[in-house]
């Protein structure tokens, strides 16, 4: 049996490795995407008081700490069974939609628009953001603007930097100056402007990739995500639904505390990353995915009239349910505008300025569970206390848990149309690597496009032999 | 009106009055040394090192904060092994327990990392210890993160010399010292602390904080402590 590695060691999640198989006819007969994860967080955080978790967790994961750090609160606010006042709701829901524009542009624009826009076959010297100046420097230009609007506006809310004690158990603590709201106000026509042109030249784009868009995780699985209560899209606050493959609704309005009646945890022998699947329809048949693909598929509509635009559009021409990973891109610009539209509401609200921006008060509840959608999907944080606050247990479901599942079927899909079983061509490397990148792991998984190739394709002989090594 | 003595501290002749020590003496004067387990206003007990000064005609080091002015006492309270000196001090104190910046409600206000900021300590070239410590989160406002403490003892003199209720003590020895609360009770059992949180504003570092505070939250205010005994003296 031969087999086709493809590894690189990630620091924010372990390792990340891809394994393709291939039977003696040379033809891929099977494939599997392994991450592991942080081992030993639980016992870390054991005897730990609780109110420290949003800026441990924040700090354990470096690419999305603002998710960590809401999901976090949120958890601990159950703990205290708070209120979190208005203007504090307000104020994190503004900073996650902070964090989605720049989370987001850095996906769409750094990392995979090489890809996507100088092509998948383009030479890999050239593939990558100096390569995409070069080609397309105004789009790149625009990228950048739109990225750092998105850090900006997480700055002036959290201080100089990602200050990761302004989100608190109870709230943040400090109010938003309105001079920077208005500040904020003004710069959002110009982001607006740039998702608008990306999406009408991604929509012109989009028809260039039949093969990617067939092959790239394009099979049925279920979605979770948050909706509110009228099912339109939600980030910061929500309760989850789950649908089935054909869009019916199989489990609606459940609330973030009762997430373990559907979602059951599988530990997989070659993974430390535990594959979570839908309970009542059982392992692994109750595989489903989250964030930006899952979002929409989920949601009724977005609730903003510009995305909603943009989603019946999407849906126009994809379907009600879209399927294929591929669109997790186009997905993910039609949440820039969300988010945005968004941003807009909330800086428009003068509750945001509010002066009781934080809830004190001792340990409540000795169970809190907070759920957020990240930029990359639903992230869940679970925790247990004893009386006295000190944490007594704690578990974790990040967005590339969810999507662990997906991203392995997927793999075998893309290997099998795109790997030849003598050769690796380069093509088909950085094809199974712009699989992984559209779900947008985490930034280790994604740096490809910054001129770095993580992943080592390995092609291996029945007996262990080296046939053939890219990388 | 007692006679004064004449020292030099880095050349310069200053008046002082004996019984001063020489980190009195030095403070009263705009000198600067360095000083962690000192703390105005409580007895001085030469724990930490940090003030070691170099005495003319002396061949070892002497802790500032212990010892007392003579006439004709000539210091140096800075010199390249001093500074070397005190960087081994506070390396060690980092290796000894899980000192994490990142995750401590009193970064940006702790005493022993801004020591080790002002003396250039970028990492520490010792091998770290990674006690397994326990957190004391039993008391309702306040919690004590041993991994944090470093035995300075200033809330144990805090507690005992100006609350009088001598709650804290140091038990063990060397490397398995520890602080603990009235014969290794938890502390929010303790039945002698009368909840005063004069030592959680005494700590320099983040081994005690008030509860609820996130990263970066906690500041202290160890002069209050200190004000409470020059206002008792000067009665
Ligand atoms: S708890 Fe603070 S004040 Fe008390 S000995 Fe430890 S470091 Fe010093
Ligand atoms: S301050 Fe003198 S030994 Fe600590």
């Amino acid at each position: 049996m031969n087999k086709v590695m493809i590894e690189h060691v990630s620091r924010i999640e372990g390792h990340a490795k891809i394994t393709i198989t291939l039977d003696d006819a040379g033809q891929v007969s099977d494939a599997q995407f392994h991450v592991t994860q942080i081992r030993g967080f639980e016992k870390f955080v054991e005897g730990r008081p609780y109110y420290e978790m949003p800026s441990i967790t924040a700090r354990i994961c470096g690419i999305c700490p603002v998710s960590h750090l809401l999901a976090s609160s949120k958890a601990c606010d159950a703990i205290m069974a708070v209120q979190v006042p208005e203007a504090a709701r307000k104020l994190r829901e503004l900073l996650h939609m902070a964090q989605f524009v720049q989370s987001h542009a850095l996906s769409f624009f750094y990392l995979s628009a090489p890809d996507l826009l100088l092509g998948m076959d383009s030479d890999p010297a050239k593939r990558n953001v100096a390569g995409l100046l070069e080609k397309h420097p105004d789009l790149l230009r625009e990228g950048i603007a739109l990225r750092k609007f998105g850090q900006q506006v997480i700055e002036r809310l959290a201080k100089e930097r990602i200050h990761p004690s302004w989100t608190v158990p109870g709230g943040v603590n400090a109010e938003f100056d309105p001079d920077l709201r208005e500040k904020t106000l003004a710069e959002l026509p110009a982001a607006m402007a740039i998702v608008k042109r990306t999406i009408a030249l991604w929509k012109k784009t989009l028809d260039s990739f039949p093969d990617e868009i067939e092959s790239f995780s394009n099979f049925p699985t279920m979605y979770c995500g948050l909706v509110g209560p009228d099912g339109s899209l939600r980030l910061y606050d929500g309760n989850l639904r789950f649908i089935g493959a054909d869009g019916s609704i199989v489990a609606d309005q459940v609330k973030p505390a009762d997430y373990a009646t559907y979602i059951g945890e599988a530990s997989l022998s070659d993974s430390y990353l535990k594959a979570p699947y839908f309970k009542p329809v059982g392992y692994d048949e109750g595989i489903y995915r989250v964030g930006p693909l899952a979002r929409l598929n989920i949601a009724d509509r977005c609730g903003t009239p510009a995305a909603d635009e943009e989603l019946a559009e999407y849906r126009q021409r994809l379907g009600r349910i879209v399927q294929s990973g591929f669109h997790y891109h186009y997905a993910r610009l039609i949440e820039v505008v969300y988010a945005l539209e968004r941003m807009q509401e909330l800086l428009d609200d003068p509750a945001l300025l509010g002066t009781k921006v934080r809830a004190h008060a001792d340990v409540n509840n000795l169970e809190g569970v907070g759920i957020i959608e990240a930029p990359r999907g639903t992230l869940i944080h679970h925790y247990k206390v004893n009386d006295d606050g000190a944490m007594t247990w704690a578990n974790l479901i990040v967005a590339t848990g969810h999507n662990n599942l997906a991203m392995g079927r997927g793999v075998l899909q893309v290997a099998k149309r795109f790997v030849d079983g003598n050769k690796i061509q380069e093509g088909a490397l950085n094809r199974v690597s712009a699989l992984i990148r559209a779900y947008d792991p985490c930034l280790s998984c994604s740096t490809h496009a910054v001129g770095v190739v993580p992943m080592v394709l390995q092609l291996r002989g029945s007996n262990g032999e080296l046939l053939d090594e890219l990388g | 009106m007692t006679e004064k003595v004449k020292v030099r501290i880095d050349g310069e002749v200053i008046a002082a009055t004996p019984g001063q020590t020489i980190l009195e003496v030095a403070r009263a004067n705009d000198k600067y040394i360095p000083a962690l387990c000192y703390m105005e206003g409580l007895s001085a007990v030469g724990a930490c090192r940090l003030c070691m000064v170099e005495v003319a005609g002396v061949a070892r080091l002497l802790p500032a904060c212990t010892t007392p002015v003579q006439e004709g006492l000539a210091v140096n309270t800075s010199s390249p092994q001093l500074q070397s000196y005190r960087k081994i001090a506070l390396e060690l104190l980092f290796a000894e327990r899980n000192h994490v910046c990142a995750v401590c409600v009193s970064s940006g206000h702790c005493e022993l990392q801004s020591l080790a900021q002002e003396h250039g300590i970028t990492y520490i070239r010792y091998p770290y210890n990674f006690p397994k410590l326990a957190v004391d989160t039993t008391h309702p406002r306040f919690v004590l993160d041993q991994n944090r403490c470093i035995l300075c003892s200033r809330c144990v003199r805090t507690c005992d010399e100006i609350e009088g209720a001598h709650v804290w003590d140091v038990s063990g020895r060397g490397i398995q010292s520890r602080l603990v609360s009235e014969l290794k009770r938890p502390w929010g059992e303790a039945t002698t602390c009368t909840s005063c949180g004069k030592c959680v504003q005494a700590c320099p570092t983040g081994a005690m904080a008030e509860k609820g505070w996130g990263v970066e939250e906690m500041t202290k205010r160890p002069a209050v402590v200190s004000r409470l005994t020059s206002m008792r003296e000067g009665q």
